[in-house]
């Protein structure tokens, strides 16, 4: 019984911190892509447009739920359906941090402990395709049934070399277990280097990490690799036909997708809630000091305004800040709020990676994109693969 | 519980199965396809082989079958017609079916003289460790042979390319 009580009470805390993260990754995708572009992003509606999100969610729910006469009505209401349950599915298996005591209960942050998590992401991603691909075709028209056909190829080329540089920090895990792999990175070499797989000897996962961020880009069709929906040849892609809260399911699932990926990102090569120092060089303090620095620096611009609003919303962000930085401070919560800090500054790091390509890369051609994975992508993830397995063999 | 789970599946195995014949929609069929090898996957769940269901979706559904809709819709299939039914198959059909399922039960009954159910979490064999184990050990004939055979099917695929690509 307590079983099933702390699982829904942890499933409760993840969807809430998950809904709320993909509300506002839209907003922060803005703010990144417009001062990439030299401009302010939203700002009309609240301080620094924070309510923008509120506001567009209310937009698409209001609207008029439409269905076009030509469609495949079951397919085209199901494919919205499986990519937002499918990119929500593997959340169930990433481990948010070690083994936690709260209230005097031991827990794991992570929903299911799964021996075999990283197949199971693997499958829910394998799965992806047929949203992308039954929105296009049961849409019955040519530019989203465009759409549906590239993603479905570019899917399944960018899976092969995603999965092979998976497969390669494995390997140095012996393990198919996401906590397990995270716990094998921990420790430093010389009491400094962090023994995450990107650096763990005797295979240093470089090139893994590198053919892994490039297949992830294109698993989840983010610019350079959004053929799938290149606007100004396509229109929309497969999402053309679809409006009100169907549209925005593909745009909730694609951003899902975004945080997955990243997530396995760390975990698999950036050694997930682990801290990048060691305690004695003042990683346990770092978090804390890295808040009170943003408190600061928000503190020092809400006295200095460059707009007069900017004296009462900044001024009040510091002290979210600070208030922040003293929680991680508090001996109670810090073994929760420390590895969590850590975890979600890797991911963060990597979805703002994501915005800043998208910000300063142009589309691929098709053709370049196809070339680019069975002639560059799979060759090297191929090598990296039969390079770790032969250097873990041999040490 | 594990009993109960079982019956939801097989039954979505076994109508999922059934559609895939009687659906006129080639897409129809192919995404009952995949309906069938998920269920299945669940099933092999069920029974504790935890790697052989994730590999089952993800080799199944998630490759093969991807391709198989993929080429549908790029050959844009329509509905298939009724061939008409020809005299034997309307005549010996059902018969037929029925002996074959009636040699199938026997086969069964004598290759498991007595079935015994298996329980949720009684069978704990089913990692990716145990079955990587049992492929290169007692199974490393078959395993390597099949391994061949995939190469032949690769060869012959791509020698059939490059002859269309020469022409």
């Amino acid at each position: 019984m307590e079983y099933y009580l702390i699982s829904a009470a942890k499933a409760a805390i993840l969807m809430g911190g998950l809904l709320l993260t993909l509300l506002y990754l839209q907003w922060i995708e803005r703010k990144v892509i417009a001062h990439v572009q030299v401009r302010i992003g939203p700002s009309r509606v609240g301080p620094h447009g924070l309510l923008q999100p509120v506001a567009d969610s209310l937009k698409l729910l209001l609207k008029e739920d439409l269905i076009p006469p030509h469609v495949n009505k079951f397919l085209y209401l199901l494919a919205p359906f499986l990519a937002v349950t499918l990119s929500l599915l593997s959340f169930a298996v990433i481990p948010f941090g070690p083994e936690i005591e709260v209230l005097g209960v031991r827990t794991r942050m992570q929903l299911a402990d799964l021996d075999i998590a990283v197949l199971f992401v693997l499958a829910v991603s394998s799965l992806t395709v047929y949203a992308v691909v039954l929105a296009g075709w049961s849409s019955n028209s040519k530019y989203p049934l465009l759409g549906g056909l590239r993603s479905a190829a570019q899917m399944i080329s960018y899976e092969l070399p995603l999965a092979l540089a998976v497969a390669a920090p494995l390997l140095l895990a012996n393990s198919l277990n996401l906590r397990e792999i995270v716990e094998r990175q921990e420790g430093f070499y010389l009491g400094l280097l962090p023994r995450w797989n990107l650096l763990h000897l005797p295979a240093p996962q470089l090139l893994g990490f590198l053919l892994f961020g490039v297949a992830m880009f294109a698993e989840t069709n983010r610019i350079p690799f959004d053929l799938p929906e290149a606007e100004n040849e396509l229109v929309a892609g497969f999402h053309a036909e679809y409006s009100a809260m169907k549209f925005a399911a593909f745009f909730m699932a694609e951003y899902a997708n975004m945080i997955t990926v990243s997530a396995m990102a760390t975990l698999l090569f950036l050694g997930g809630w682990l801290p990048p120092l060691p305690a004695r060089w003042g990683a346990d303090l770092l978090p804390a000091l890295a808040a009170a620095g943003a408190g600061a620096l928000a503190l020092y611009h809400g006295l200095h305004p460059a707009r007069p609003r900017d004296r009462r919303t900044l001024p009040a962000a510091a002290a979210g800040f600070f208030a922040l930085a003293v929680l991680l401070l508090l001996p109670p919560l810090r073994p929760v709020l420390l590895p969590l800090f850590w975890f979600l500054a890797k991911v963060g790091l990597l979805l703002w990676v994501f915005m800043w390509v998208r910000g300063t890369l142009p589309r691929f051609r098709y053709d370049q994109l196809m070339r680019f994975a069975w002639g560059f992508l799979f060759p090297a993830a191929v090598l990296n693969l039969l390079a770790t397995g032969l250097l873990v063999a041999l040490f | 519980m594990d009993g109960l789970l079982f019956l939801i599946f097989a039954a979505i195995a076994v109508v999922s199965g059934l559609n895939v014949v009687l659906q006129r929609q080639p897409i129809a069929s192919a995404l009952s396809l995949v309906a069938v090898m998920g269920s299945l996957a669940m099933l092999y769940l069920l029974l504790g082989a935890q790697f052989i269901a994730a590999v089952q979706v993800i080799v199944y559904a998630g490759a093969v079958m991807v391709l198989f809709v993929m080429v549908i819709m790029l050959l844009n299939a329509g509905r298939e017609r009724s061939a008409g039914a020809s005299l034997m198959a309307s005549a010996l059909g059902v018969p037929l079916l029925a002996g074959l399922a009636a040699a199938l039960a026997y086969v069964m009954l004598l290759a498991f003289p007595d079935p015994r159910p298996v329980r949720f979490g009684e069978f704990r064999e089913g990692g990716a460790a145990q079955v990587g184990y049992a492929l290169f050990t007692r199974y490393l004939l078959p395993f390597e042979l099949t391994s061949v055979l995939v190469l032949i099917a690769i060869l012959g695929a791509v020698a059939l390319a490059w002859r269309e690509g020469r022409k």
